[in-house]
Parts: structure tokens; C-alpha cells; sequence
């Protein structure tokens, strides 16, 4: 395949930054999209020139590190696939391909392609977490837990917190992803005992990171390359108007 | 046990979720006036004698505890303060979510949102432009050919003439407006208010449209009826 590859090329935090055009003549269909640009990276060494600098781990699909913003659409065409599980046959021969970072005011951008999430971070410093008695494990079986709400449960913790809900938000919001973990905490026995005070917590570490407010576009559970579904920003909104207009926040 | 937190109302009012309840809070007694408004309005059908004595009655609700126009005003204070609330909030998170994303997109991909969803901050400042015109026309009567205080039919039927097809246009944009506003915000009130599930969504989509459709088409039903000649 032949692709022209324009890439979003920035040498620092403080530098401007712009698109740099690239051409590749001889891309398999079976590479992987970061397979693509490993093999532009290592021409690139080659030639004496900085490599682009891009996030990514596991390439599995789990570690939430590739972070790339494809022909407008975070993580590319694919519906619910990350970046690193996108394979360059969605593409057709001789198409031009736009690469962007996230953009976000709470994601600062580091280099290149990488950006910095330690937004993310102090969202879940705040709240994103339970007590845990020490001493031995109890039983798994201990705790009864209903099953719709260990369904609703699991299927928010597949959020891998990669940021895509707030690079496709038009308010560049991060509520989907504060959703994610307040639905995934807040729905488990486990989790009650901060119920209130977590959501209250970390949706204030939310807006004061810098990011935007929802107003239920639906666009970050389209982007989402786990699905997390939308009503879990209603599950937030219930439990923060119960801990606050509810009063059941505790401190 | 449940204590109060000195702090609840100020999150309520600072956060982002909080601004997003207090729109849906203001926008559902906007919505109701707006209902009333809209049934009042049907009653043109029913003749000028039918809805001048509507319109006179709204000055006597709550007599004779309250005094002549006093529910009236008392009705606007409470509008008026909604909407205030309501712009604001609006305003406040659309300048948030401007600063959210300080560098644009280069590529930006077609939006997957409804176009009622894209439309709600443009599409409000239409609907709040509207509303100061629609005052100046039928309740102080300013910009309305001829204008008889309590001459409701009088004034609807001098307003929508099919030589006024400008004035006609405009309304029936507006009234558009509001919808694709409702279509969108009802979904979102009921998102913003911790109500909406999965197994609503449908309904709910359903409803906010239905909603929506029925509230232009009752609106629209007036203006057009005057200037095709069914009302005159």
C-alpha cells in the first residue's frame, strides 16, 4: 500500500507545533496502524531525523497507551478498537491519513504524538479507590452482589482511562471516564462506604484539571474503544445530585 | 448516618454536573410555561370571544387573594429568573468547554451527535433573541401593527396577515428552534438529573421527538391558520 501520512510533529511543550507530510511506498495491509509507524520511525532514524514520538505498551488493547487521533476520530475507524489493535487493511492504497494527538487543555502535549494524562491521575486520586480491610482475603463468595449490577459494574470497568472520550468530546470533557469509575466503584458492595464523598470528589478534581462539562452529545461512547455506555454519566449525575441537593455526602 | 455538608449547595452550584442539573431544573418550568402557552394559544381556534375572555382570566388567577395581574407577574419573576439561571449556566459551560480545547483539530471528523445536540448554544441564542421580539409584539404590543391591549385575536390575526409573511417566517424559524431545543434538552434533563437508563433510552428518544413535534405543530398551527386565511 502507498499512504501519505501527515503527522502533527511538535519538538517540546512550549513549541507551536504543526502537520508534517510523509510518504510511504510500502505498507503491508497486516501491519498494525503503530507497526506503520515503527517502520516510518525506523526510516526516519535512518535518515538522521528525529523518530515520532508516540505513546503506546501493551499493543494488546488493555493498556490504554496509545493515544492517537486518526483522520479526526480518536483510535481511528474501527468501532470499539484502540489505536494498536487498528490494522492498516481498514485503509485503502493511496489514502492521505491525518495523525493528531489528543487535544485537550488538561492533556498537555509532551512531544509529537504524547501527551500528558496525569489528569487522569488526580481524578483517581481523588476517589477512585475503596477501603480494604487488611488481614486475610475473605471468601469471593462472601459478599453478595446482584447481578445486574455486577454486569453494569464490569462492563464500566473496561474503561482502560486512554483519554478518548475527552479527545472526541466537543467540550473536551472528561466525564465519561469519571462516569466509568464512579458507576464501576459506586454499583459494588465494596464501594459504598466512599459512594458519596468519591463521586463529589472526583467530579471537583475533574473540573478543576480544566476539563469541559457533558452536554450529552454522545460523541465520547462512540469513540470509546471499550463501549462504555453513556448512562453511566447518568449514574454520576444521580449519585452527585444524592450526595449533594440528597445531602448523603458524609464529609 | 447522613449529615449535613456545608458545602453541598456551593458543589451544586460550582460544578460542572451541578450547572448541568440547575439547566435541566430551569429548562423543565420553561418547558411547562411553555405547554400552558401553547394550549392557550389553540384556543384562537375557538373564536375572538373565546380567547380574549383566556386572556383576561390569566389576570384574575388567585383572586381574590391575589390582586389583578399579580399571578401574572409573579409567573414572570419566576420565568424570567429561570431563564436568567438557565442562560447563565449555559453560558458559563459553553466558555468552559471553550477553554477545555485551547489548540482545534486539524482533521476533525463529522460529527456523530444529533444536530439538535450541535445546535442547543446557537440555537438558544435564536430562541432568547426571539422571545425579547415576541414580547415587544404581543404582550406590549410595540412592534405589532395596531396593537388593542386585551384584543388577543385582534392583534394575532393583525400580526401573522399574509402581507406580514416576514414576521410569519421568523416565528416559524423560532418556533424550530425551540424543537430541535427541547428535542435535545429533554434527553439531556433527564440525563442531567441522574434519570436516564438504558432500558429508557428508546422511549425516551421517542418521547423527547414526539414532544418536540407536537409543541412546533401546535405553535405553528396558529401563524399559519391566520395567514392561509382559516383565522381572520
Amino acid at each position: 500500500m502507498k499512504l501519505t501520512l501527515r503527522v502533527w510533529r511538535q519538538k517540546g511543550p512550549q513549541d507551536k507545533g504543526g502537520m508534517v507530510e510523509y510518504q510511504l511506498d510500502d505498507v503491508s495491509p497486516d501491519m498494525s496502524f503503530l507497526e506503520m509507524l515503527d517502520v516510518l520511525n525506523e526510516r526516519l532514524i535512518l535518515d538522521g531525523e528525529d523518530p515520532i514520538a508516540f505513546d503506546h505498551d501493551c499493543r494488546e488493547g488493555i493498556c490504554g497507551m496509545c493515544s492517537l487521533v486518526i483522520n479526526g476520530t480518536p483510535h481511528g475507524p474501527e468501532k470499539a478498537t484502540t489505536t494498536c489493535q487498528l490494522h492498516m487493511r481498514k485503509f485503502s492504497d493511496g489514502e492521505v491519513i491525518d495523525i493528531e494527538p489528543w487535544r485537550s487543555q488538561a492533556f498537555p502535549v509532551i512531544k509529537d504524538l504524547v501527551v500528558d494524562r496525569s489528569a487522569f491521575d488526580k481524578i483517581i486520586e481523588a476517589g477512585g479507590y475503596i477501603s480494604a480491610p487488611t488481614g486475610s482475603a475473605p471468601d469471593a463468595h462472601a459478599v453478595p452482589v446482584p447481578k445486574p449490577d455486577a454486569d453494569r459494574a464490569f462492563e464500566a470497568a473496561e474503561c482502560i482511562a486512554c483519554g478518548a472520550c475527552v479527545a472526541a468530546c466537543p467540550n473536551g470533557s472528561a466525564m465519561l471516564f469519571t462516569a466509568a469509575k464512579v458507576t464501576h466503584l459506586g454499583l459494588l458492595p465494596q464501594g459504598q462506604p466512599e459512594r458519596y464523598d468519591r463521586v463529589v470528589n472526583m467530579v471537583e478534581a475533574h473540573d478543576e484539571a480544566g476539563f469541559g462539562g457533558c452536554t450529552v452529545t454522545g460523541e465520547c461512547t462512540v469513540a470509546c474503544p471499550k463501549g462504555i455506555p453513556l448512562d453511566t454519566i447518568a449514574q454520576l449525575n444521580r449519585d452527585y445530585l444524592a450526595a449533594t441537593a440528597g445531602r448523603r455526602k458524609k464529609s | 448516618m447522613l449529615q449535613t455538608s456545608p458545602r453541598a449547595i456551593p458543589a451544586l452550584y460550582r460544578s460542572s454536573v451541578g450547572k448541568k442539573a440547575i439547566m435541566a431544573v430551569t429548562g423543565v418550568l420553561l418547558v411547562l410555561f411553555l405547554i400552558a402557552h401553547m394550549v392557550g394559544n389553540l384556543k384562537v381556534f375557538l373564536g375572538p370571544a373565546e380567547i380574549d375572555e383566556y386572556a383576561a382570566w390569566l389576570r384574575t388567577i388567585g383572586a381574590p387573594l391575589l390582586h389583578h395581574e399579580w399571578f401574572l407577574w409573579i409567573q414572570r419573576v419566576v420565568l424570567l429568573a429561570a431563564l436568567v439561571l438557565h442562560m447563565t449556566m449555559a453560558y458559563q459551560l459553553a466558555r468552559r468547554a471553550r477553554r477545555a480545547r485551547p489548540v482545534r483539530y486539524r482533521h476533525r471528523a463529522k460529527v456523530q451527535g444529533s444536530y439538535a445536540a450541535r445546535t442547543m448554544r446557537w440555537g438558544g441564542v435564536i430562541i432568547a433573541l426571539f422571545v425579547i421580539y415576541h414580547i415587544l409584539d404581543l404582550t406590549t404590543g410595540t412592534v405589532n401593527p395596531g396593537y388593542q391591549h386585551g384584543e388577543v385575536y385582534r392583534n394575532l390575526v393583525a400580526d401573522f396577515a399574509p402581507e406580514r409573511w416576514y414576521v410569519t417566517l421568523f416565528y416559524t424559524l423560532a418556533v424550530v428552534a425551540v424543537g430541535f431545543h427541547l428535542r435535545h434538552g429533554l434527553v439531556s434533563a433527564t440525563q442531567s438529573l441522574g434519570a436516564a437508563s438504558p432500558q429508557r433510552a428508546r422511549t425516551l428518544n421517542l418521547a423527547a421527538t414526539a414532544f418536540a413535534v407536537v409543541m412546533v405543530a401546535g405553535y405553528l398551527s396558529v401563524p399559519f391558520a391566520v395567514t392561509v386565511g382559516l383565522v381572520d
